[in-house]
């Protein structure tokens, strides 16, 4: 007798996505769809799409997804929340959207303590316009609006932010993780079927940050674009929990 | 709530949209429009609703978009400069198709101005935000009104599946009168969340809320989709008052809001003038060919703003006939007085 071990979570639609090969974006919707799949509630669950690479989430997950304006998913997860408090939901951002024009709603809903879970995927830059830099890219980092490096006195420095919210007492998990190896990808299952735990424990604020590839306009080939993730990303932005106050 | 009561016009706004259902509101501190979030602070919770303070204008508009998004009939209220901060936020529930109720308790500008009653955010409400919507304006020119037209406003928001603007000043915001409530009134609720929103997709296939179409020509046909609900809209839901039809007038008065208010006062003052009131109640849509047809029997239309002249080019647009136009307006939270206007109106008569 045959038995399937591993297969399509119900979570998410059988269709090809608009993701470059090597993006992390795709390993990360997949894991949310597991655990949604696992803590069996799709059912109830809301999703809510960033503006960004992945504004077409809503076609790849198989639950009630909205858009939200560029960075303010957390207002819309907030509102979405309170108004139905026995649904699950998530809101998914890239960097530019939770770190730079979303940053006020970032703080805010992590401060009022919104009982939400927030998947963040840092990929150093903004990906959809083409790889400009982020708040988060690194220094030295060569972007297409940062052509000689990132440099400090010009842009400023890099920003860490599950450190950034550690402190506020709204927030109760935070953790930092990647997908580059089967290793990190199964820490990072976890990571994230923790903070959907603590919404559906009504816990409170829980967010992961994924360090995340995005070959296309790091110009590096998906292994390399891996590497750089391990060596240089891993290296600034530590992994692990951050916090954990439940 | 129900039967006769002295009220604020923040607070008729307020208790309006209570009755009618209203079960989240968010908002930003901003004079003249502080009484609401206070209210509802209070008020929210006994109703079984949500209250929540935005930290900006940028976040109440994205909660009221995520409360929509989530069934609920929800509201914000503002004056000027938030309102501007909102824009993106209106243009992207126009887009989604989400219904949503947005007061604007206007004040002074341009820049952080004054906080004395201004109109000089109609063309901002009229041609909002970016992109090509529309979004139903009502203009309130007592405190009766301020709490009717709250009430209408979630219904005409959740029938047509967009947002509709509550465009009115400080001088209404603060004044006082006495007003009926409620009257046994049930919102009609003519088109239920449940068959839109997002709840879960327990026994139903997923939904989805998104304004981004990227197939080629999918966007056009959604603003094509949206022009066929305003053009119904302009059937249907288009307001005026015009109570002078008979009456035998040369000089006909336009104006909205407060200075309508003082309009009367200067048609009952000015025996010597042979005047009438056409009052556009939806500033959005425009009653254009009533307005025309009001015009006919004028020598002169006379426009009465609170701003050195926005409403006035729809006015000339209806009546089709410049010169018969005369524009009086006063910008900056300036108020137009009877005195003032009716001797404007005596100087262009003779
Ligand atoms: C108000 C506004 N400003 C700018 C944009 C353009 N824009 C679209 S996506 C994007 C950046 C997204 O970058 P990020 O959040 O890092 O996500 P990624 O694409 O890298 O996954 C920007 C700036 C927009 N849509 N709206
Ligand atoms: S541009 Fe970058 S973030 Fe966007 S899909 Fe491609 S690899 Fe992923």
């Amino acid at each position: 007798m045959e038995k399937l071990i591993y297969g399509m979570p119900e979570s998410l639609k059988n269709v090809s996505t608009t993701y470059c090969p090597g993006c992390s974006h795709s390993t990360v919707h997949k894991l949310i769809a597991e655990v949604i799949d696992e803590l069996k509630v799709r059912e109830k669950t809301i999703g809510v799409a960033p503006v960004g690479c992945a504004v077409f989430a809503y076609d790849f997950w198989n639950f009630d997804v909205t858009e939200a304006a560029h960075g303010r998913n957390q207002a819309v997860s907030a509102a979405i929340k309170r108004v139905l408090p026995d649904n699950v939901v998530f809101s998914y951002q890239g960097d530019g959207d939770l770190a730079s024009i979303g940053m006020a709603e970032t703080i805010h809903t992590a401060n009022r303590g919104e009982n939400i879970t927030v998947i963040f995927i840092n990929n150093t830059n903004y990906g959809m316009t083409g790889g400009q830099m982020a708040p988060t890219s690194l220094l030295g980092q060569v972007t297409t609006t940062s052509p000689k490096g990132r440099d400090a006195q010009h842009y400023g420095y890099p920003i860490k932010m599950l450190e950034l919210l550690a402190p506020l007492e709204g927030v109760k998990y935070l953790e930092r993780v990647k997908v580059t190896n089967a290793a990190s990808v199964i820490k990072a299952k976890k990571a994230i079927k923790k903070a959907f735990e603590n919404q559906i424990n009504n816990t409170g604020f829980s967010m992961i940050e994924v360090l995340g590839s995005c070959p296309a306009n790091w110009k590096k080939e998906p292994a390399e674009a891996n590497r750089w993730v391990d060596e240089k990303m891993a290296e600034f932005y530590p992994l692990g929990v951050i916090k954990d106050a439940r | 709530m129900s039967g006769k009561m002295l009220m604020k016009g923040n607070i008729a706004i307020a208790e309006g949209a209570i009755d009618a259902g209203c079960r989240f509101y968010a908002g930003y501190p901003i004079t003249p429009q502080n009484e609401i979030p206070e209210y509802m602070s209070k008020r929210m919770p006994e109703a079984g609703g949500v209250f929540m303070q935005a930290e900006s204008e940028l976040i109440s508009i994205n909660l009221v978009f995520g409360a929509s998004v989530a069934g609920a009939r929800s509201m914000t209220t503002s004056s000027s400069p938030g309102m501007s901060l909102m824009q993106e936020g209106i243009s992207y529930m126009a887009g989604c198709e989400l219904p949503g109720v947005i007061v604007n308790v206007m004040r002074g500008g341009p820049g952080l101005g004054n906080i004395a009653p201004s109109q000089s955010d109609y063309f901002q409400a009229v041609k909002p935000g970016h992109g090509d919507f529309r979004m139903i304006t009502l203009a309130p020119s007592n405190i009766q009104e301020m709490y009717d037209f709250t009430f209408e406003a979630f219904d005409l928001a959740d029938k047509y599946r967009n947002p509709v603007m509550i465009l009115t000043d400080g001088l209404l915001g603060q004044m006082m009168e006495t007003i009926e409530l409620s009257r046994g009134r049930k919102p009609l609720n003519p088109r239920p969340a449940s068959e839109w929103a997002l709840t879960g997709a327990k026994g139903r296939e997923p939904r989805k809320i998104l304004s981004l179409l990227m197939k080629p020509g999918a966007l056009e046909q959604h603003n094509y989709d949206l022009w066929k609900k305003y053009d119904e809209i302009k059937k249907s839901e288009l307001r005026y008052e015009f109570n002078e039809k008979e009456k035998d007038y040369d000089c006909l008065i336009v104006a909205f809001g407060s200075v309508a208010r003082t309009s009367k006062g200067v048609i009952a003052e000015g025996k010597d003038i042979k005047a009438a009131l056409f009052r556009p109640v939806t500033l959005w849509p425009f009653p254009y060919a009533e307005l025309r047809e009001a015009a006919k029997k004028a020598k002169k239309v006379f426009v009465f703003e609170m701003n050195m002249g926005q409403m006035v080019e729809d006015v000339r647009l209806a009546v089709q006939d410049d010169s018969k136009v005369e524009f009086y307006g006063r910008p900056g939270g300036g108020l137009p007085s009877q005195e003032e206007l009716l001797s404007f109106l005596r100087k262009k008569v003779k």
